[in-house]
C-alpha cells in the first residue's frame, strides 16, 4: 500500500541549523496494516509523517501510495487518499464553522464529480448525522453549532470522523490522544481502532505509550535519528514485553547520548 | 432635509460593496486586502470611459472583470510568490496608479459629458421617480449581496471561509489555499471595482485620488455595521456591512451639517475610529488584567 524507498531530508541546509531529519528511510506497508511507531522526541516520527504527507518534498528517495508515485504531489492533492490526525485536537477543525460545514469540508474530498458551485445536500446532511451518531458522543443534534464550542475530545472525535468519512488509503495518527486526558483518550482510541478495522484502513500510529505500541496495530516501528531502528511484527512481537521494548527504548536514547557526548567531548 | 436624507442613503448604497468586499477579504478571508483603493479608482476609470464611449452598462461588467484582475495579481503576488499579504497589495495598489491614468487615456480624471449612463436610462423609464437613482443602485447592491450569501453556502464558498478559519484543514479537504483566496481575492476586488463604477456613473465623472483612504473607510463601515447588527452568521455579515455603509454617511452628513468636527479633519476622525474598533478587544483585555494585578496587589 505504501512504499517509502530511501527518503532523506535535510531542514535548512549550510546553516548552522542544519538538522537531518531523515536519512535514507525505507519502509513499506500491506493493505490493512495497523502500525505504531515509537522514538523519542527528534527521532523523525512527525517529520516522516509530513514527507508522508507531503508538507515538504523530501531531498531524496521516492514515496508510493497504493501503486502511485506522490513523491512530487502537492499536499492538498495528497489529502484525498491520507488522513492525519495531529496531537493538538484544533488542528483539524475550523472553530468558527458548524460541525455540518466542517464534516462537509471533510467530505470536498469524495466530490470531485461535484460542482464547486453545489449546496450541501439532504443526501449529505443524512449521511454525516448517521456517521455522527456512530460516535455516540450527541454531537448529531448539534450539527449546526460551532465547532469551537466542543470539547477538545470531541472536537478529536469530529476530526477522526472528518479524516475518515471518505475512507482514506492511509490514515496519519500523530499522538493522536496525547493531548486528552485518559478517559477521554481510552475513547478516542477505541473509535479509532473501530472505524480502521470497519473499513481495513492501513495505519500509521506514533504514540510514546509503550503498552500502547505493542498492544495496537500488528506491527511496531522505533525510529531514533532519522532512521527506523526496529522493525517487528508477528511471533517476535508477540513475545516481546513493554518492560523490554522500554528498554530498547533506553538503549536506543543512550546510544545517541553517548555519541553527543563524544562529539562533545 | 429630504434631500441630505436621499443623498445619504444614496451614497451609502453605492459604497456599500466596499464593505461588502472587506468583509469577504478581512472577515472570510482574514487577508488585509490593500488593493482596494486601487481597484475603486480602477473601476470608476473603467466604466466612467466606456460610459462616455457610450457603453454604460458593459462598463459595469468591465469594471468588475478589471477589478477581478487586480485581486488576481494581489492574490499571484502572495500565493505563488511569497510576497508579504499586505504587501502584496500596496504593491499591487502602486501600479494600479498607472493602469488608472491609461484606463482615463492618460489623464487623471474623466468625464461623462451628455452621454447616458446606467442612471439616466433608469429614469427614462419612469420607475421611482425622484428616487430612481437611489432604487437602481439598491436593486443592483441587493442582487450582488444575494449572490454573495449563496456563494458562502456552496462547496466552494465553504473552502473559502476554512481559508481563514484554519487553512492547514482547507488542504486537508484536499482544496488548494492558494486557489481559495484567489477566488476570495478576485471576488472581493471586483466588487470593489463595481462600488467605484456605480459611483462613477452616478457622478459623472472619475478622479484618480478619489480612492484614497478608502479602504480605511470601508473597514469603519464594517465595523460600524457589525457594532449595529453583532456578528454571527455570513447573511448577517453582509447585512452588516450595507447597514454600516448607510450609518457611516449619516455620521458623514450629521458632521457636515452640525460642523462638530472640521470637516476637513473627517479622514483623521475615521482613522481613529477604525483603529480604536480594531485594537478594543486587546485593550479590554489589557485593563482587565491591570485591574487583577492592582486587586491582587491590594489583597497581597
Amino acid at each position: 500500500m505504501l512504499t517509502i524507498q530511501n527518503i532523506s531530508k535535510t531542514f535548512n541546509p549550510g546553516t548552522v541549523n542544519e538538522k537531518c531529519a531523515l536519512r535514507g528511510l525505507s519502509l513499506h506497508l500491506d493493505r490493512g496494516d495497523f502500525v505504531t511507531v515509537v522514538g523519542s522526541n527528534g527521532a523523525g516520527k512527525s517529520t516522516l509523517f509530513n514527507a508522508i504527507a507531503g508538507n515538504f518534498f523530501v531531498d531524496e528517495g521516492r514515496i508510493r501510495l497504493d501503486g502511485q508515485d506522490v513523491t512530487f504531489l502537492p499536499d492538498h492533492k495528497r489529502s484525498r487518499s491520507i488522513g492525519r490526525l495531529f496531537q493538538d485536537p484544533l488542528r483539524g477543525t475550523a472553530p468558527h464553522m458548524s460541525i455540518e460545514e466542517n464534516l462537509s469540508l471533510a467530505y470536498l474530498r469524495s466530490s470531485s464529480g461535484k460542482s464547486p458551485f453545489s449546496h450541501i445536500s439532504k443526501e449529505d446532511k443524512a449521511l454525516f448525522r448517521e456517521r455522527l451518531e456512530l460516535l455516540g458522543l450527541g454531537l448529531e443534534n448539534r450539527m449546526q453549532q460551532p465547532v469551537g464550542l466542543l470539547s477538545g475530545g470531541q472536537r478529536q472525535a469530529l476530526t477522526l470522523l472528518m479524516a475518515t468519512i471518505v475512507t482514506p488509503k492511509l490514515l496519519l495518527l500523530d499522538e493522536h490522544t496525547a493531548a486528552l486526558d485518559p478517559a477521554t483518550a481510552e475513547m478516542i482510541l477505541r473509535l479509532t481502532t473501530q472505524i480502521v478495522a470497519e473499513h481495513t484502513i492501513t495505519c500509521l500510529m506514533i504514540t510514546h505509550n509503550m503498552s500502547q505500541a505493542l498492544s495496537l496495530g500488528n506491527r511496531t516501528l522505533m525510529m531514533a535519528d532519522g532512521h527506523i531502528v526496529l522493525d517487528i511484527a508477528g511471533e517476535e512481537r508477540r513475545k516481546l514485553s513493554v518492560e523490554n521494548l522500554a528498554e530498547r527504548f533506553k538503549l536506543q536514547a543512550k546510544e545517541l547520548l553517548d555519541n553527543d557526548r563524544i562529539l562533545l567531548s | 432635509m429630504l434631500y441630505i436624507l436621499q443623498t445619504t442613503f444614496e451614497l451609502g448604497v453605492q459604497y456599500a460593496l466596499i464593505p461588502l468586499a472587506l468583509f469577504l477579504s478581512f472577515r472570510v478571508l482574514d487577508i488585509a486586502d490593500l488593493t482596494t483603493d486601487g481597484s475603486f479608482v480602477l473601476g470608476m476609470a473603467v466604466s466612467v470611459t466606456l460610459a462616455a464611449a457610450g457603453h454604460p452598462i458593459a462598463a459595469l461588467f468591465a469594471a468588475m472583470l478589471c477589478g477581478a484582475l487586480a485581486g488576481f495579481v494581489t492574490a499571484l503576488l502572495q500565493t505563488r510568490f511569497g510576497v508579504p499579504s499586505i504587501l502584496a497589495g500596496i504593491v499591487t495598489n502602486t501600479g494600479l496608479y498607472t493602469v488608472n491614468l491609461m484606463a482615463m487615456g492618460w489623464s487623471s480624471n474623466a468625464t461623462i459629458l451628455r452621454q447616458a449612463t446606467i442612471y439616466t436610462m433608469f429614469r427614462s423609464l419612469g420607475i421611482g421617480g425622484r428616487w430612481s437613482n437611489l432604487l437602481l443602485t439598491a436593486v443592483i447592491v441587493a442582487l450582488v449581496a444575494a449572490a454573495i450569501i449563496w456563494f458562502l453556502g456552496t462547496r466552494l464558498g465553504l473552502s473559502l471561509r476554512a481559508t481563514g478559519d484554519n487553512r492547514d484543514m482547507v488542504s486537508a479537504s484536499s482544496i488548494n489555499p492558494a486557489y481559495t483566496v484567489t477566488v476570495g481575492l478576485c471576488i472581493a476586488n471586483a466588487l470593489t471595482a463595481l462600488s467605484g463604477a456605480l459611483v462613477g456613473q452616478s457622478q459623472r465623472s472619475a478622479d484618480i485620488n478619489a480612492g484614497t483612504g478608502i479602504v480605511v473607510i470601508g473597514l469603519a463601515c464594517l465595523i460600524i455595521g457589525e457594532t449595529l447588527c453583532r456578528r454571527g452568521s455570513m447573511a448577517r455579515g453582509v447585512l452588516s456591512a450595507i447597514v454600516g455603509s448607510i450609518a457611516y454617511r449619516f455620521i458623514y452628513a450629521v458632521v457636515l451639517k452640525t460642523r462638530i468636527v472640521p470637516i476637513e479633519c473627517l479622514k483623521l476622525v475615521t482613522a481613529i475610529i477604525v483603529a480604536l474598533a480594531i485594537a478594543m478587544p486587546t485593550i479590554r483585555e489589557k485593563l482587565a488584567f491591570n485591574r487583577r494585578v492592582r486587586k491582587a496587589g491590594k489583597e497581597g
